[in-house]
């Protein structure tokens, strides 16, 4: 126990935030047309100039890693160079960005209009954005925004472009391509594209990885992309992708360039344009493809107010600090440093803890608006007594509270101070009143079909309870998702919540085997980082102390009397993610055959979730989304409760049932937490 | 006096050797007599009474401290200093840049360094010899040296002397009038024999011995440990200085250990001769300093380094004398002893003598130099060289940081000294050929050899010098370069003096890493000063000296001014452990020829792996049970 003075943390209350300035604003008072054609000349890198997309290319073509790879391809294939040459040449034309600032004004212009009917402010941090100039100056530089949104990257350059910085080169997924002019209008804004798969492809990864780390270490523009590779359905974090991270931090571990510097940006949407589309998606609605008249329809999207967003530029995180006493340069000394390796253990994980910090920098950043405070409140309630909703009186004074507690843990609440409460909840539900009815003073989801048929066209009759199911979901998801934007403030403390609920007893070491069990039980589905147990617990003991809820002596965790009401809503917060476990485990107890394919998992599980809601034995519809399904696989997986058994076509699974079984009853508190499993505080 | 010397013909040849011969022996004040020393003589040091006239003619005295600084660099009669004027001149009358003014040099000191004429920080004047620890004496050690008659002495400054080499934080602790462990007794033994008979008496007496060169040390090697309880005895080499043969059948020689470099191609040059062996210290350090070091000379790329070129070695161990049964120019006997002695920085015993490759004088010498638009475009050229395998005597390529330093040591008049852009038409340079003044940096050349050939040479080196956008920018900007090797020594005392402290260092390292540690430990060092508090920005450079077929080897300066910090040589000490930590992780060796000593000691196991310690452990455990020779260097 003696460990607890070892991790001293910083008080999240206390960390100081930059101020927003509203970019729309000049914008609605002065041309577009004119700013779109403004002089555009950023500062640069130790004063390089932009290269051409051409030289880039021939650079890449010319690199000793690829002619070494080149070399090799041909001898294991018998092809010859010149072929595999060309092959490169092909696949480097269809990867590479070609960023022309006529495009780039195109879309300044267009943008500017769109934005402006969209949102009611785009906020930008101007001191974030000095940093960020600074840092372009000194160091190669990697723009590592959050991902909620399609727009996330025309966003980014937007913004660049308007404060006269260098505009980025972004690694974009190869599904824009699909849209074959908006894919190359994106490659002349800076985009560049990459496969979403190419595991084993050795020129494929040789030509990608070349190609970033010669824009990178020639510091011609910054590199852009998204840590957590793909959009978040959900809003929470998704656990961070390593490729390019290990790509961009490779040129400063192998002394090419002295350091690289990492900005984590976080954009808040205060409504997501997707957010009905995430929801069907994660309820197995099946995803249109990404197509340009796909995009164009979402033209009724632009009717519709989503608020305001606001994007934060991170303090530039040093590659060279970071890496500091965790790696040791010196083993790349050994061989020529052009031929590939393989990454040592402590690369690997330096990497990993790296990219978790980085997604940590993001959420912190992310400016919650009070929407998300009320959403949580709403969801909490739906599922306390379906029918009736909440009093809006009830609801703003809860909301107040959930301000404050949520502000002491941290939180970038972005709560207007100069109106009163009851405006600031009232003006929140009307921004998303398609989620919530008001009805008599009380305010609830809006799960049953208001009124009308749950789709124009459809017979009444014909809605299966199933599908009435699946779309009450769609808005549980909605809102769902919303709160998940809070979830990073409130997971520590919400673990522990749920940790003394199941702990057996008050004893310190008790409370931690739980905390610890629930921790690792839902590190896919959170961004907890890796080996930081003690540290959460310290951080959650703290504020669930400074807070006055817990009373944390050195060997006992006691709720206070007022703790209660925080404990409570803590754990309830939890409460989907535990349930949605338990059932898992139990699908896979039940269900599980000999053959279950790890491709058929989700529609099975999905099957045996909508059963186990329609008969009434589980509350949470939020259960039924899939990256919840996928996430509690990946834990169970990582466990090892399940086995992937890899068979002639496809992978089945293979359960421990004693395992399984164990983990459903320990997540429902009828066991104790094993202590040999967990580490000592 | 040679601004024209790209004259040709014989007489300019042999005005060339000479004035070669001065820069190399002018320092000593006329003192180049007969052929005296060459002689297979007998130990002199068997009478007390010692041939006070051949005394005289060596470089080193026995008591250094009567021509050389006992807390600062060279001759106590030459130094830098700001006039009453504010001009920077150079005291004395042994170089050529003696009692000449340097007027850009005050402008370029304050605006690197931010320094100022105001703030000074002058050395204590004399050692108080109070500040000296009382020696711990081994009586019986000493009864018995008594008999045998070989010089020693108690002396707090001659204790002192032996005490330290030349890195910053002993030199600045000198300054200050802190000494630490010292010696406890100075011996100076006049031959091999003695030799024997000390290490003998050490054995016998349980004392420990610390082999003293020339003093010259950047690696903390002569330092005493601090530990040690056992009397500290300086085996004070300084003595044992002559030639004791020349056989030019063979183009070999046998030398006593103890000789000073410039001394030795004194006497070499006298009959003809030279070893080519010359590293910047030359005029102090020793040859058994060079074989305990694996010292590097400038023209390496025709003479090679000192690895190659001795043919025998004589070194008196606590076990005995370890040397080869013949004089054969290559051998397959086993892993080569010589390779435990070189770089055996002392730790092993005493080098007494060594047989040398000699070379005939070189008959032309010529000087040059070339300008590129960017360091890149420079190191690319000597990586081209080094392919083609024809590096002329020297080449050295220094960055732009350097390229100015040395302008602002340009001096007032001389028709040597002219301005480096002067000279070259400085408006062609920097602006009629796009070089931008704040980015080109310069190579400069030594070639030597027979005249036609060096002409050859020089061909070939400048045809691909063009290549890499080089410019041929004159032979007087390339000798004053290597000139100033010997003066930029006593530069860092005129720093010291205004709260400037610094020091070099260097590594070797592969051809394709050349540019990324050169910017990389450049960076680390102003970054790591940022983070240590020094308010100034440190000046940060290098250069390329050495070229190999493999790599290159490379030099660091840095400097800082220290105003405002408590603990400057603390900080000092910091930044360039973290220059060491940035130039290994960017695949640079632990030294190219400084050594190791106890400064590097902490990476020597990273550096030779577990095995690799153990085998040199077991050597040393062999040859000296009782660490006699307990200077704790290296392991
Ligand atoms: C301004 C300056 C320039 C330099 N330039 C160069 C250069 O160009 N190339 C280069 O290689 N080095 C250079 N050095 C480093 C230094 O001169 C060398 O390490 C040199 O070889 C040391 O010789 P020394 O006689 O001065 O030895 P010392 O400094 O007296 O001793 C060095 C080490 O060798 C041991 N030692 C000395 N003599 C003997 C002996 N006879 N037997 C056994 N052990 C002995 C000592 O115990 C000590 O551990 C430079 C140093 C300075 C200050």
């Amino acid at each position: 126990m003696a460990s607890i003075a070892v991790y001293s943390h910083r008080d999240p209350m206390l960390k100081k935030r930059d101020d927003f300035e509203d970019i729309l604003e000049e914008r609605r008072n002065s041309s577009d047309l004119r700013y779109a054609l403004r002089c555009y000349a950023p500062v640069l890198y130790k004063g390089v100039a932009p290269c051409k997309s051409g030289m880039l290319k021939s650079m890449v073509l010319q690199s000793d890693q690829l002619h070494y790879v080149i070399n090799q391809l041909s001898k294991e294939t018998g092809r010859t160079t010149a072929d595999v040459q060309v092959q490169a040449s092909a696949i480097l034309e269809e990867m590479a960005h070609c960023l022309q600032l006529s495009t780039v004004r195109f879309f300044a212009f267009t943008l500017c209009k769109v934005f402006k009917t969209l949102f009611r402010s785009i906020c930008v941090n101007e001191e974030g954005i000095q940093r960020l100039q600074q840092a372009i100056q000194e160091h190669p530089v990697v723009l590592l925004p959050s991902h909620r949104s399609y727009m996330d990257f025309l966003l980014m350059s937007y913004i660049l472009f308007t404060y006269d910085l260098s505009l980025p080169v972004i690694a974009a997924g190869m599904d824009f391509m699909g849209m074959k002019f908006i894919g190359e209008m994106l490659r002349m804004s800076g985009a560049f594209f990459i496969r979403r798969s190419f595991g084993g492809d050795k020129l494929y990864w040789t030509l990608f990885s070349e190609y970033v780390k010669t824009m990178l270490k020639n510091g011609y523009a910054p590199v852009e992309f998204f840590l957590e590779g793909t959009r978040s359905r959900t809003s929470k974090s998704l656990t961070p992708k390593l490729g390019l991270l290990n790509i961009v931090m490779d040129p400063f571990l192998k002394g090419e360039v002295f350091d690289v510097h990492v900005v984590p940006v976080s954009i808040s949407y205060e409504r997501i344009l997707e957010e009905t589309l995430y929801a069907r998606e994660l309820l197995g609605i099946p995803k249109p493809k990404e197509s340009t008249s796909g995009l164009f329809k979402a033209r009724k999207v632009l009717s519709e107010d989503y608020g305001s967003i606001h994007v934060y530029f991170g303090q530039p995180v040093s590659v060279r600090s970071l890496s500091e006493g965790k790696v040791n340069r010196c083993q790349f000394n050994q061989q020529p440093r052009h031929i590939p390796r393989r990454t040592g253990e402590d690369i690997n994980s330096f990497v990993n803890d790296s990219a978790y910090r980085l997604v940590r920098a993001q959420e912190e950043n992310m400016v919650l608006a009070p929407w998300v405070l009320l959403a949580s409140l709403l969801l909490q309630n739906h599922h306390q007594n379906q029918t009736q909703g909440m009093a809006v009186d009830e609801l703003t004074a809860q909301a107040v509270w959930l301000r404050d507690v949520s502000r002491q843990y941290g939180a970038f609440l972005h709560w207007p101070e100069h109106i009163p409460p009851s405006e600031v909840v009232s003006s929140s539900l009307s921004l998303h009143r398609g989620l919530v009815r008001i009805c008599e003073g009380r305010v609830q989801l809006a799960v049953e079909p208001a009124g009308a048929p749950a789709g124009p066209g459809e017979p009444h009759s014909s809605v299966t309870q199933e599908e009435e199911l699946l779309s009450r979901a769609v808005t549980v998801l909605s809102c769902a998702s919303y709160r998940n934007q809070a979830l990073h403030i409130f997971v520590r403390p919400a673990l522990l919540a749920s940790a003394i609920h199941t702990a057996s007893s008050c004893q310190k070491q008790e409370v931690f085997n739980s905390f610890s069990f629930l921790r690792n039980m839902f590190s896919n589905e959170f961004i907890l980082c890796p080996g930081a147990t003690v540290q959460d617990f310290e951080e959650a003991c703290y504020l669930l102390g400074k807070t006055g809820a817990l009373q944390v002596t050195q060997q006992e965790v006691l709720v206070t009397e007022g703790g209660h009401r925080t404990l409570a809503f803590l754990s309830n917060m939890l409460d989907p993610f535990l349930q949605g476990y338990q059932v898992v485990c139990r699908f896979l107890c039940e269900e599980v055959t000999e053959t279950l394919t790890e491709k058929l998992f989700i529609p099975a599980v999905r099957k045996f979730i909508i059963k186990h809601l329609l008969e009434g034995r589980l509350r949470y519809t939020e259960v039924l989304s899939s990256d919840l399904q996928k996430n509690s696989l990946a834990a169970l997986l990582r466990i090892g409760a399940v086995r992937k058994v890899q068979g002639v076509e496809q992978a089945t699974l293979k359960v421990n049932r004693v395992m399984v079984n164990s983990l459903e009853d320990t997540l429902g508190g009828k066991l104790p937490t094993q202590k040999a499993v967990v580490a000592r505080l | 006096m040679a601004s024209n010397s790209s004259g040709g013909g014989s007489s300019d040849r042999q005005r060339i050797a000479q004035q070669r011969l001065r820069i190399i022996a002018g320092h000593l004040q006329g003192r180049v007599d007969g052929d005296s020393t060459i002689l297979a003589a007998e130990c002199k040091a068997q009478g007390s009474q010692t041939d006070v006239s051949s005394e005289e003619k060596k470089t080193v005295p026995r008591r250094r401290q009567e021509i050389m600084k006992w807390n600062g660099w060279g001759y106590s009669d030459t130094k830098f200093l700001f006039n009453k004027k504010g001009q920077a001149e150079f005291t004395g009358k042994r170089y050529r840049l003696s009692g000449m003014i340097m007027p850009a040099l005050k402008e370029w000191f304050e605006g690197t360094f931010g320094a100022s004429m105001q703030h000074k920080s002058l050395a204590t004047p004399v050692l108080t010899s109070s500040a000296v620890q009382p020696p711990i004496l081994n009586e019986a050690f000493e009864e018995e040296l008594k008999s045998t008659g070989i010089p020693s002495s108690h002396d707090a400054e001659d204790r002192v002397y032996r005490a330290h080499g030349h890195c910053l934080n002993e030199i600045f602790a000198l300054r200050e009038g802190k000494v630490g462990r010292v010696p406890d007794m100075v011996v100076w033994p006049n031959c091999h024999k003695d030799v024997v008979e000390i290490v003998e008496l050490a054995c016998k007496h349980d004392v420990c011995l610390i082999p003293y060169g020339g003093g010259t040390s950047v690696s903390s090697a002569l330092e005493c440990p601090p530990e040690e309880t056992r009397s500290i005895v300086s085996v004070d080499t300084s003595q044992m200085n002559r030639i004791l043969w020349i056989d030019e059948k063979n183009l070999t020689a046998r030398v006593e250990a103890g000789i000073v470099g410039q001394d030795l191609e004194r006497l070499l040059n006298e009959s003809g001769y030279c070893t080519g062996h010359e590293p910047d210290s030359m005029e102090f350090s020793s040859l058994g300093g060079w074989v305990a070091t694996r010292a590097s000379g400038m023209k390496k790329n025709i003479y090679g380094n000192i690895e190659d070129l001795v043919i025998h070695v004589k070194m008196v161990t606590p076990q005995g004398v370890i040397e080869k049964s013949c004089q054969g120019p290559r051998m397959s006997t086993g892993p080569d002893i010589h390779h435990f002695i070189m770089g055996s920085e002392g730790t092993l015993g005493v080098v007494t003598e060594v047989t040398m490759k000699i070379r005939p004088m070189p008959e032309y010498q010529k000087y040059g130099s070339v300008v590129f638009p960017n360091f890149e475009q420079g190191v690319a050229c000597l990586r081209e060289v080094a392919k083609q395998r024809c590096a002329p005597a020297s080449i050295r390529l220094m960055d732009n940081e350097q390229f100015k330093f040395g302008h602002a040591l340009k001096p007032q008049v001389s028709s040597l000294f002219t301005s480096f852009l002067d000279g070259l038409k400085k408006f062609y340079i920097t602006k009629f050929k796009g070089f931008d003044p704040d980015r080109l940096c310069v190579a400069t050349l030594l070639f030597e050899g027979d005249r036609e050939k060096v002409l050859q040479h020089e061909k070939q080196v400048y045809d691909i010098a063009a290549k890499f956008g080089g410019l041929a920018a004159g032979e007087d900007n390339g000798q004053r370069g290597y000139m100033l090797t010997f003066v930029i020594a006593y530069l860092r005392d005129l720093g010291m003096d205004y709260y400037v402290i610094g020091e070099s260092f260097e590594t070797s390292v592969p051809w394709d890493r050349v540019l990324d540690i050169c910017r990389n430990v450049k960076a680390r060092i102003t970054h790591e000063c940022k983070g240590k508090g020094v308010q100034f920005q440190p000046l940060s450079t290098c250069r390329v000296t050495q070229t190999y077929d493999a790599g290159a080897c490379v030099y660091f300066y840095f400097a800082f001014n220290y105003r405002g910090l408590s603990d400057p040589v603390h900080v000092y000490e910091q930044v360039e452990r973290a220059a060491r930590e940035e130039i290994l992780a960017n695949g640079g060796s632990l030294s190219h020829h400084h050594g190791v000593g106890k400064l590097r000691k902490e990476w020597m196991r990273e550096t030779i792996s577990n095995v690799g310690m153990g085998m040199l452990k077991s050597v040393k455990d062999y040859v000296d049970p009782k660490n006699i020779f307990g200077n704790r260097n290296l392991l």
